[in-house]
């Protein structure tokens, strides 16, 4: 494995990739208790069309990755967990647009729990009746969410800004959509999708880095296999396709949430980008801002005030959410402010302590062996090192930013959805 | 573990652990109050205008603008409930000094700003400034409105409430929506004088910092809290329940129904010998992914989504919560206490027994993993019994529980209350 040492941050990783094409990582974490491993396909929700080799399409419904995440916790002998709680370590997944991930953390038995990671999520055990009886739970799992007011404004303001994009998708599925799944339908996609060099594992904690490269060698088919890919065209317009939708639902004050349609990033740029427009958001919405204390004050805005960005292949976003007495006007206002910092340029002194909170906020994430692992994985799939954030960090202009809002925050690129009290 | 206590008044204690795995330093000041209905809203209120301005930083642009320069200082405010006490609390991380790309030591601006936020607000004619009371007070409000925003938590907090009626425990810890609109800027002002002066308070450091250092630091940034004060949290623990079991059902527009059962622990908390073994039932009844509730409840029968169950260490009590479908709700708890009764029957397998010690075992260790909870533990031991909680014996003690002290343990679960929320009509 070979060794790297990023002095600014005080952290050790090792890496490799092994034959069949796995990336590993692993952080070197002395003082910590528990050890963390996370095992991810890059594969998610939006991944609705499996191309395979000879050139065959397979569209699949809407649920499908995530339908595949709770049916690899079946196998031979009975429960995954069970298994891993018996190792002394407990277990989680979850699925994303893109990514599917899959992790334990445990303070023993490091090299059995991981063992068991490895095998499980790369071997399949399902049968078509187990598919049948999994639907109950999803279901559940469908109308928790559609009871969560956060949740519906997501899904209603991806559905607004996007017409093709399968980010428009709820990543859990529809009650209808999951009806249509079958257990050769999951075959498929984990065969595609579950391949080594479509995955990635990353572990985190006090653990021998020889030991995870030898762990993974043993466990995992030592051969390469490309047998299909994941299709992604669309052809998205930038601007939102609907401006403004509005429902009612049992909550106490009015949430909403604004969505901007941003340009997608262009791979090898996506840290790059996330840290422009992650800025953008605190320059234009951040309880440091000009805006914020303004809205604060008139009690517009609450402490729930916030604004973020997100982005996946093909797709990238900022969503601004609260609680709001006046919705349109807190959307009205933020264009307002992102039209005058475009114009009058953000001031320097702002600017410079931001700078200074972005990072910090970095350094503090490496506290997190969740956190760090997650990180690691995603920006693998992005063909870019996390941890050389302090140099991307260094490349970033004032200019980056005003230009950034002054593109993408505009009328036409952007929606709002709101959620009222129904009594 | 490098740590030290430091009695800096009666009931004023500075508390520090020496760590050097975290990036960062966490410094906390925890005031504590009995939770009392005619000062709950007043508790909650204060630390929130506190964080509206000071004479130095007046608003919050002024303010974030000092937390962004110290590379982003994480300044959390607000209250915390610990049994039957409302905790006031101040937590400030940032980071350590080298990591910071210039070297620059933030532990003194850090603690001082923090000093500034308690103790130095802006204030008008003499009290509060007006506007900041009556905005932070609305918000307030709303924010015990939106408590029914999230079902899961509501139906466990209208358990609680109900559970525990006329018990300190059942007052909520922000307050009362009516009056926080209502307060003015001299009666808050009034509030935040007692509490000054008579609340029992805890500061707490977590990081590489040498312990002197620190303790320097209080003294000179926090004089004014140095003063005796009482050092009694009082919580008083129901074992069982006195009546029969008593049923809630409530309504609102829900698609998925919730349901929540509180359970009297028979007296056992946090320093009662049999609390290592409580800690192991539960985890083994609802607590961790592979508890009976989960596996019978959720993946056997696919009853619900989620299901799991919760103890208070202080309290003495524990609440089972569920998704279910209205119609099911019958079944799913008549399955709840089946899985209880086979606890109590000694119905355990070895390996659900490994399974549930080795969960518990992992939480203990793991909370060495965050400073959060490392502060979470040591206020709270302090707070409750004026010492550190002894994780080292604890979990010697989880080790050795076996299927027979869960047995008796399982047999001290007394259900109190069962409440049920259901939909009406939904419309999607």
């Amino acid at each position: 494995m070979k060794k790297h040492y990023y002095s600014a941050l005080g952290e050790t990783v090792w890496e490799e990739r092994l034959p069949n094409g796995l990336k590993i990582y692993v952080v070197a974490k002395p003082g910590y208790g528990k050890k963390f491993a996370f095992f991810a396909a890059h594969y998610g929700s939006m991944n609705m069309n499996v191309r395979s080799e000879n050139g065959m399409s397979l569209p699949v419904p809407a649920g499908v990755a995530h339908y595949l995440e709770h049916k690899l916790f079946e196998t031979e002998d009975g429960s995954v967990t069970a298994a891993f709680a018996e190792g002394g370590a407990a277990d989680n997944a979850f699925t994303a647009a893109d990514l599917t991930g899959y992790y334990f953390d445990c303070t023993s038995d490091f090299e059995k729990n991981l063992k068991l990671l490895l095998s499980f999520v790369s071997e399949p055990h399902f049968t078509d009746e187990s598919v049948q009886q999994e639907r109950g739970i999803i279901e559940q799992e469908i109308l928790m969410e559609d009871d969560d007011p956060y949740s519906r404004l997501y899904y209603a303001i991806m559905e607004m800004l996007y017409s093709e994009h399968p980010i428009r998708e709820r990543i859990a599925g529809t009650q209808e959509s999951i009806t249509d799944i079958t257990a050769d339908m999951l075959y498929k996609c984990h065969q595609v999708f579950y391949r080594p060099d479509n995955m990635v594992l990353c572990v985190a904690g006090n653990v021998d880095p020889e030991a995870v490269s030898r762990i993974a060698r043993e466990a995992l088919s030592n051969t390469a296999d490309s047998s299909g890919f994941a299709e992604y065209c669309y052809t998205e317009r930038p601007e939102s396709m609907q401006k403004f939708r509005q429902w009612t639902m049992p909550v106490s004050v009015p949430i909403f949430s604004i969505g901007v349609k941003g340009d997608p990033t262009e791979s090898g740029g996506c840290l790059r980008q996330r840290f422009i427009a992650e800025l953008a958001c605190d320059v234009l919405v951040g309880p440091s801002s000009g805006l914020y204390n303004r809205l604060y004050d008139e009690g517009l805005i609450n402490g729930s005030f916030g604004g973020d960005y997100e982005y996946v292949p093909g797709a990238a976003y900022l969503l601004i959410s609260g609680e709001s007495r006046d919705p349109s006007r807190v959307r009205d206002e933020i264009m307002k402010e992102a039209k005058r910092l475009a114009e009058e340029g953000i001031e320097i002194g702002l600017w410079e302590r931001l700078m200074r909170a972005a990072y910090g906020s970095m350094i503090r994430g490496l506290n997190s062996l969740e956190n760090i692992c997650i990180e690691l994985a995603q920006t693998h799939f992005d063909n870019e090192d996390y941890l050389s954030f302090p140099e991307v960090f260094q490349s970033i202009e004032k200019h980056d930013v005003e230009e950034l809002l002054e593109r993408w925050c505009t009328y036409e690129r952007m929606t709002l959805a709101v959620v009222t009290p129904s009594e | 573990m490098d740590r030290q206590h430091i009695q800096l008044a009666s009931g004023v204690d500075l508390i520090m652990e020496r760590t050097q795995h975290f990036k960062t330093g966490l410094f906390s000041i925890t005031l504590t109050v009995p939770l009392r209905h005619e000062t709950a809203t007043a508790g909650a209120l204060i630390p929130e205008v506190l964080y509206r301005g000071t004479r130095v930083h007046p608003d919050i642009t002024a303010l974030s603008a000092a937390t962004d320069s110290l590379y982003g200082a994480d300044m959390e405010v607000g209250v915390r409930q610990l049994g039957e006490s409302q905790c006031i609390c101040f937590r400030c991380g940032v980071v350590d000094d080298i990591y910071t790309p210039d070297g620059i030591g933030l532990l003194e601006s850090a603690v001082e700003l923090t000093a500034e936020i308690l103790l130095d607000p802006l204030k008008e004619q003499g009290a509060f400034k007006r506007e900041y009371v009556k905005s932070e007070g609305s918000n307030l409000a709303d924010r015990i409105r939106s408590r029914i925003n999230d079902k899961a938590e509501w139906a466990v907090f209208r358990l609680v409430e109900e559970m525990c009626g006329d018990e300190a425990y059942a007052i909520d810890k922000f307050g009362n929506a009516q009056e926080a609109v209502s307060m003015t800027a001299e009666q808050l002002w009034k509030e935040y004088q007692k509490l000054i002066s008579n609340a029992r308070i805890v500061f707490y450091y977590n990081g590489s910092a040498v312990f002197e250092r620190m303790e320097e630091l209080v003294r000179c940034k926090f004089q004014l809290l140095l003063t005796d004060r009482s050092s009694k949290t009082e919580c008083i623990v129901i074992p069982e329940p006195v009546g029969a079991v008593r049923e809630i059902r409530e309504e609102v527009d829900v698609a998925q129904g919730k349901l929540a059962m509180g359970f009297r622990t028979g007296g056992i908390v946090l320093d009662h010998p049999e609390f290592a073994t409580l800690l192991v039932c539960n985890a083994l009844f609802g607590g961790a992914g592979t508890s009976k509730l989960f596996v019978n409840v959720r993946e056997k029968l696919g009853l619900c989504y989620s299901v799991v169950s919760l103890i208070d260490k202080l309290k003495g009590i524990m609440v089972v919560t569920a998704g279910v479908e209205v119609e099911d709700f019958e079944i799913a708890k008549e399955e709840i206490l089946a899985q209880l009764a086979c606890i109590r029957r000694g119905e355990v397998t070895s390996q659900e027994l490994i399974a549930a010690i080795r969960y518990v075992t992992g939480e203990i260790i793991g909370r060495k993993d965050s400073q959060g909870r490392m502060e979470d533990d040591a206020v709270t031991g302090f707070l409750s019994s004026n010492k550190w909680i002894d994780n080292d014996a604890l979990l010697k003690a989880v080790e050795r529980v076996t299927v027979e002290q869960l047995a008796k343990t399982a047999e001290k679960l007394y259900l109190d209350m069962v409440y049920t929320l259901s939909g009406r009509e939904t419309e999607l």
